[in-house]
Formats: structure tokens, C-alpha cells, sequence
């Protein structure tokens, strides 16, 4: 799932500036689960905007153009008489408003990461989406992301006792969860593998992918 | 053997017991503190490391400085290179200008995060890490080719080590990622400080030794300073004996004869703990580290080395 966080009301309501027409989208589906872009907090945006909320929706999911398309269309005129739309959504969504009705859109969210989901309110970033897994390799942790590095062949000298030094030896080393899981796993050669180089130019552009 | 580009190498090759220190250059234009801590080094140590941006604090270069240090005074250096900090064309970059520039020695380190630095908001690189970047130097020194494998005009004359730690817990991990790192390539290998000598120990014993080993040490210039260290770093244990000889020699006298007591207690401790080492394992020599305490590297070298 894509973790979403809400930007402070006083930040939005800057970006609102003097706007008197704005039009708010929510998620139905990340940000409903995160509950920063659900029917309640684009109930509360509207409230907190009082007249100049001049209508509200919660698209099932709204970084499919498709289904951006289907629920907006029900209020196309209300958007069209709009000055601006406050997306509650991530930022793939808040574009794909963007593109779609050509707005200005102003971001009511912050996107965070690729996340797991503990219960509602712990949320913990397991992907970074870089476009080469390896969690085979690393007994299913990824070290891109819980080595606070991303160290292909950790730990580093920051481990003290099992903890990392970043944050104050507070959280685990992941090359350490990695070193006993592997071992569980009866894997600890894998440990022993030097993991190569990565080919960092996927990164350097925005993809796409494109298969029909 | 290959070849021995520097004297460093040279020595742990020819199996001399060596001694090598280190100079950390600060926030400055400035030469004049690691020429003089280098001068007063470079009669007791074979080499010195120059840090490079300790802390993740963003100091003078560690490339200048070694070569500054090498042209001024003639001691050669390790010059450390951080990974944290550098993405693989400036890694590239930088090791041809060390070896054009006469450095041999570079000693590759992680890097402390950034959280803790002078710049908390910098984005950290990581392109390689440390196992990556001997690799990486390995083809640059043994094949004149970098990391994609275009070819390097003139050779690149640089010996490369990387850092352990004895201290770790758990030390089996640590044990198989210094081990993967002397697969890939390295020849020398520098700790992190300790003051437990059965944690030296228990290192050398597990580590499937092929690369001299330098065990590194921190003599401390008051109680104060060990105590910090203890509440810094969580896995380096410093025993209560040492801080309590450190506490009481400070009480003793005025400030220069306080100063001499502090000298003896580190002399007598850190020379019979190397005395241990070499008598029980294949040591090959120390790493002291002095931040701002060079006058003791030569005193505890003496003694050990007679």
C-alpha cells in the first residue's frame, strides 16, 4: 500500500490562499486505509474550508485514469467551475487529477512509501520500488529499504548490539535480521555472497513500463 | 605476493610489527594542525590514516589533506574514503587522483549516517559500499580498468583495506562480512578501537585470517573520554579498571604531573594489551587513534617495540 500522511490544515490552507472555489478528491483506497483521504477526512477538508468547498468525491482509486475519469464525471461541471482541486490522494493520484482536469491541484497529503500495514497508525516501509528485487537472497528482507544505507552487503560498522546507529541504535539491523533468518532458513551461504554493484540508470528518469 | 606499492605494505609484508595512527582534518582552509600532529607521528607510526569526514561532519578533504601530509612531511598515508558521500564516478575520480598523486594506501569505511552529522538534511550515496568498492578498486589496480570496464590510462598504484570491528555483537555476522570483504579484494584490515583485549582476541580467532590485521586502539586523555565513548558507541566496552586509573591520575598533582600519571596508566595499559596480542595471535600490528593526543602514540610504540 502506498503510506499517505496529512499535510497541516495551515499548510493547505496556504496553498488554498484566497481560492473560493475548491473542489476536493479523496482515495478510496490507500489514503481511505491510511485515513488521510477517506470519506471522513474529505468530509473534515470541506468543513475546514466551509463555503469554499464547492464539492467533494472520493474516487475509488484515483491514479487510474480510467476510474478517475468514471467518478469525476458526475461532477464535471462543479470541476469545471473550480479554481483549484485539493487532492487527498498520493502524489501518482494528485497528478493524474492534474493531467486529467487540467486544475491546479494542491496536494493535501504527503506520499510516504511502500508500506505495511501493522493496524490503522503503523505503517512500516518495506519497498522502495527499486525495480530489482533480491529479497530471495535476503531471506525476505529487503536491505534497500530497512538498511538504513541500503547496503547490499551489510552490516556496516554502525550495528552495535543487533541495532543500527542510525535513529540512536533504536531499530534492528537489518543485516542482522537477515543473517539470522538466512540462517533459519538454513541459507547462510547466501549471506556469505558478494551481491554485485546495481545498475542505478532505471532510476535516473521517470519509467514507464510499457508491455502492450 | 603482488607487488608493494607504498611502505606500509611493504613492512606487513615483510612481517614488521607496525604501528599506524590517524589525523583528522577538521573544518578548515587550513594546514597547519594536521601537519603538525603528522610531524610528531611520523618517527613512531609506518603510515597515518587521514579521516575523511568522521561523523558525517563535512570536514577538508581526506585526499587533500593525505597529500598535503605526504608532500609536507613525508609520512605516508591511508588516505579513508567514505562511500556516503560519493556516488562511483566521483569514487573513480578520486581514487585516480590518490594514485596519481603518490597516495598508495586507501582505507574505503561506510561512513557514519548522516542523522548524526553537520548536515542532517544531505542525501546519503551508497552507490557501492565497502565490499563493492574493493572490488571496484581491485579491477581498477589489477586489470587498469574501472567499474564499467573502461580502460584507465597509466597504472593505479593503491593498496585498499577495510575496517572490522571485534567489538560487534553479534561477531559472527560481523566475522562473515569482513570475510567477504578479504574475498573481494582486500589486503589489510584496520579495527575499530578496543580496550577488551579478549575481544581482539575472540576476533582474530574467529576471522579466517589471509590479510594482516590491525587492531585498533584509543588511548583516552581523561576518564572523561572513555565514559563518552561507553555512552556513544553501546558495543565497546571499556573496563571500569582503566576509567578508574584514568580518574585517579588526574587527581594526582598539578596539571603537568597529572598529565604524565595519565600518560603512564595508557602506556602501561595499551603496551602490555599489545604484549598480550602479539604473544597470543597473529596481530600484525595498531591502529591508535589519538584525536588530538599524538605525544602518546610514540610512547606506547617505544615501549613496545623496545
Amino acid at each position: 500500500m502506498i503510506i499517505t500522511k496529512s499535510k497541516p490544515k495551515e499548510v493547505v490552507l496556504r496553498s488554498v490562499g484566497d481560492r473560493k472555489r475548491v473542489f476536493i478528491v479523496g482515495c478510496g483506497t490507500c489514503a481511505t486505509l491510511c485515513q488521510t483521504g477517506g470519506e471522513e477526512q474529505v468530509e473534515e477538508m470541506a468543513n475546514l474550508l466551509r463555503e469554499r468547498s464547492v464539492g467533494k468525491v472520493v474516487v475509488e482509486t484515483p491514479c487510474d485514469i480510467r476510474v478517475l475519469k468514471r467518478d469525476l464525471s458526475p461532477h464535471l461541471g462543479m470541476i469545471e467551475s473550480a479554481d483549484a482541486i485539493l487532492a487527498l490522494c498520493c502524489g501518482a493520484g494528485a497528478q493524474a487529477i492534474s493531467e486529467l482536469t487540467g486544475k491546479i491541484v494542491i496536494p493535501g497529503l504527503d506520499t510516504l512509501f511502500l508500506g505495511e500495514t501493522e493496524r490503522i497508525g503503523r505503517f512500516y516501509e518495506r519497498c522502495r520500488a527499486c525495480g530489482d528485487c533480491i529479497i530471495y537472497e535476503t531471506g525476505g528482507i529487503c536491505p534497500i529499504v530497512r538498511c538504513a544505507k541500503g547496503l547490499l552487503n551489510g552490516p556496516c560498522g554502525g550495528m552495535a548490539n543487533g541495532k543500527c546507529e542510525a535513529g540512536g541504535y533504536m531499530r534492528d539491523c537489518a543485516w542482522v535480521l537477515i543473517y539470522r533468518r538466512l540462517k533459519e532458513l538454513g541459507m547462510t551461504q547466501r549471506f556469505m555472497e558478494i551481491r554485485a554493484v546495481r545498475d542505478r540508470s532505471r532510476r535516473a528518469e521517470p519509467q514507464e513500463l510499457r508491455f502492450r | 605476493m603482488k607487488e608493494a606499492y607504498s611502505t606500509f605494505m611493504r613492512a606487513l609484508s615483510g612481517g614488521k610489527f607496525v604501528f599506524t595512527s590517524e589525523i583528522e582534518p577538521k573544518k578548515t582552509t587550513k594546514f597547519d594542525e594536521i601537519v603538525r600532529a603528522a610531524n610528531i607521528l611520523k618517527n613512531h607510526v609506518v603510515a597515518c590514516n587521514v579521516t575523511d569526514n568522521p561523523r558525517a561532519k563535512a570536514h577538508l578533504s581526506s585526499l587533500v589533506a593525505s597529500y598535503v601530509i605526504q608532500r609536507e612531511t613525508g609520512l605516508e598515508t591511508i588516505c579513508q574514503i567514505n562511500v556516503r558521500d560519493r556516488n562511483r564516478l566521483a569514487l573513480i575520480s578520486d581514487l585516480l587522483g590518490a594514485s596519481a598523486l603518490g597516495i598508495r594506501n586507501v582505507l574505503v569505511i561506510s561512513g557514519d549516517h548522516i542523522a548524526g552529522g553537520d548536515n542532517p538534511g544531505a542525501m546519503p550515496v551508497y552507490d557501492l559500499d565497502s565490499t563493492q568498492f574493493v572490488q571496484m578498486v581491485r579491477g581498477m589496480v589489477d586489470n587498469g580498468t574501472d567499474l564499467n570496464g573502461n580502460p584507465i590510462d597509466g597504472d593505479v598504484r593503491l593498496h585498499v583495506g577495510v575496517v572490522g570491528n571485534p567489538n560487534a555483537d553479534p561477531l559472527e555476522v560481523e566475522v562473515c562480512k569482513v570475510e567477504r570483504k578479504i574475498r573481494a579484494g582486500a589486503e589489510f584490515i584496520q579495527t575499530q578501537v578496543v580496550f577488551d583485549v579478549e575481544k581482539a582476541k575472540r576476533f582474530l580467532k574467529d576471522l579466517n585470517l589471509s590479510v594482516p590485521v590491525l587492531i585498533g586502539i584509543f588511548p583516552c586523555k581523561s576518564h572523561r573520554i572513555a565514559e563518552f565513548i561507553v555512552s556513544k558507541i553501546p558495543c565497546i566496552s571499556v573496563p571500569k579498571e582503566y576509567i578508574d586509573r584514568l580518574r585517579s591520575a588526574e587527581c594526582q598533582g598539578n596539571a603537568t604531573e597529572s598529565r604524565k600519571r595519565i600518560d603512564e596508566v595508557n602506556v602501561d595499559y595499551f603496551s602490555n594489551l599489545i604484549k598480550e596480542l602479539r604473544e597470543t595471535t597473529r596481530t600484525s600490528g595498531i591502529h591508535i587513534m589519538t584525536i588530538g593526543y599524538e605525544s602518546i602514540v610514540g610512547k606506547i610504540a617505544d615501549v613496545v617495540l623496545g
